[in-house]
């Protein structure tokens, strides 16, 4: 948020410096279940964001005190390799992504099922492999993919998207230039099916009319995203919907077999 | 009363499963009256229940399931055992076949030993007991052990056990699985390394059609070789 809103980012038209109208979201891939040895996985780009999560778990917790005998515990880690800005960022975690990794896992403790899981956690590692604005946005939505590539018990998957105020005009999935030199970023997460937000912050100032504007097409981006986030769920599990099998699934009550 | 699908549907978190005609099942949550899918897995329904069959995530262990466990620790009157879930599980030497005098118990099993056990009790805090004193219940020597996903342990087995039946008798291996998706075998060297390709094939291929068919025919071409 430099504020230094001389910088022309939106021309007469209406098409900002990448080419994209206000109301239009960066071009995104999502994979689910790239890694092997993770019990769950996604990879995100949206834009020139390049985000890697990995979920293990859920699993004994440690350090014991951690441990809630009630409930899971979600834990997050989100971290931006040294590579992933233009000026190395010094490796290890700082202020901010400890704030994003604390943001990031009470999301997504509200829709996991903790109470299935009492005295676990359910490790959530996020890499920023390459960062170009709104990677807690990339982060949470490739972790709620990869919770659910887990098989986690889950309310929803989660989508989240950043809408900001660039040039006095609201505008939706901030790239850098625009973060940088703009004048408010509203990173937005939220339930689909209920509406519900899960995460929000406001850096910069914006005029009521503006943020509900803004919330209006940042929970618009959202339901696309999410489209997105169930399109590569669906992909990486595709062969097991289109065959079925013969036998049945829940067959077979005889457990262990002697030779 | 039987209404079960035939089609195997994908459901993933949050899919809207039923509106209110039938029960919410395994895998399932209700709001406002409707039935949404927790996991994702593929839909079933069976006597007005709808219920999710996960595809992968963590065993949770049950009371009465048949588990194979490893000793990772061993304490003056009881082991640990990991029973490859998020809990593990101690065994109390009362419930072992034997009479251990107290702080004898490393004299019986000791850490990295592998047996078959039962799941005694299970609380709501998951705290888990597991026991070794029923019939059949004991220490595996020797062999192998294969660690799949306990959600595929039903494809493995088969229909009437014809999956692992059909994996025996071409390998001659003995074989034991437990619900939590250890598989232990015993055999010679060739044998195993060819039941346990068959198994890593089933755990890849769970859904996919003529799983059976498709397995025997690699036992058959394995074999057919060796002869």
């Amino acid at each position: 948020m430099g504020g230094n809103s001389d910088m022309k980012l939106i021309d007469e038209n209406g098409i900002r410096i990448d080419g994209r109208k206000v109301d239009e979201l960066r071009p995104m891939k999502i994979e689910a279940g790239v890694l092997k040895s993770a019990d769950g996985s996604a990879y995100v780009e949206i834009g020139k964001n390049k985000v890697l999560a990995a979920v293990y778990g859920p699993r004994e917790c440690h350090p014991r005190h951690m441990q809630n005998p009630a409930k899971a515990i979600v834990q997050c880690k989100y971290n931006m390799i040294s590579f992933s800005v233009s000026d190395r960022k010094r490796p290890g975690p700082d202020r901010r992504s400890v704030e994003i990794s604390k943001l990031i896992s009470e999301a997504m403790e509200y829709v996991v099922f903790t109470e299935n899981y009492p005295r676990t956690s359910i490790d959530v590692y996020i890499e920023v492999l390459q960062a170009n604005a709104g990677t807690r946005c990339a982060g949470l939505t490739a972790a709620s993919v990869a919770l659910a590539d887990a098989g986690i018990p889950m309310k929803d998957i989660i989508p989240a998207v950043a809408v900001g105020k660039v040039n006095d005009q609201v505008v939706l999935d901030l790239n850098k230039e625009e973060d940088n030199y703009g004048q408010a970023d509203l990173p937005i997460a939220i339930l689909p099916r209920t509406g519900e937000v899960l995460l929000m912050q406001m850096d910069g100032h914006l005029t009521q009319e503006e943020f509900d504007k803004g919330l209006e097409m940042g929970v618009k981006a959202c339901n696309e995203i999410y489209e997105l986030q169930k399109d590569a769920l669906r992909r990486r599990y595709a062969v097991v919907n289109g065959e079925t099998d013969e036998e049945s699934k829940e067959a077979d009550e005889d457990v262990t077999e002697e030779a | 009363m039987n209404n079960e699908s035939t089609t195997r549907e994908l459901v993933l978190p949050g899919d809207l499963l039923d509106t209110g005609t039938m029960k919410p099942g395994e895998g399932t949550y209700v709001q406002d009256g409707n039935i949404f899918a927790a996991m994702l897995g593929i839909k079933n329904v069976k006597s007005n229940f709808v219920n999710v069959i996960p595809l992968g995530g963590r065993y949770i262990p049950a009371p009465g399931d048949m588990i194979i466990g490893k000793v990772i620790d061993i304490g003056p009157s009881n082991w640990l055992v990991d029973i490859f879930s998020p809990y593990p599980a101690p065994l109390h030497v009362n419930e072992v076949p034997w009479r251990v005098e107290f702080g004898d118990t490393a004299r019986y099993l000791s850490v990295g030993d592998t047996l078959l056990a039962k799941v005694l009790s299970v609380d709501e805090t998951k705290r888990v007991q597991v026991t070794m004193k029923e019939q059949g219940l004991r220490k595996l020597q020797g062999g192998q052990i294969v660690e799949i996903s306990h959600s595929k342990v039903p494809r493995v087995i088969g229909k009437n056990g014809s999956m692992i039946q059909m994996i025996k008798t071409y390998t001659n291996c003995r074989i034991f699985i437990g619900q939590n998706g250890r598989i232990w075998m015993d055999g010679s060297m060739d044998d195993m390394v060819n039941a346990k390709r068959a198994i890593r094939m089933i755990d890849q291929g769970a859904q996919t059609l003529k799983l059976t068919e498709r397995v025997k025919e690699f036992l058959e071409s394995v074999y057919r070789k060796e002869e």
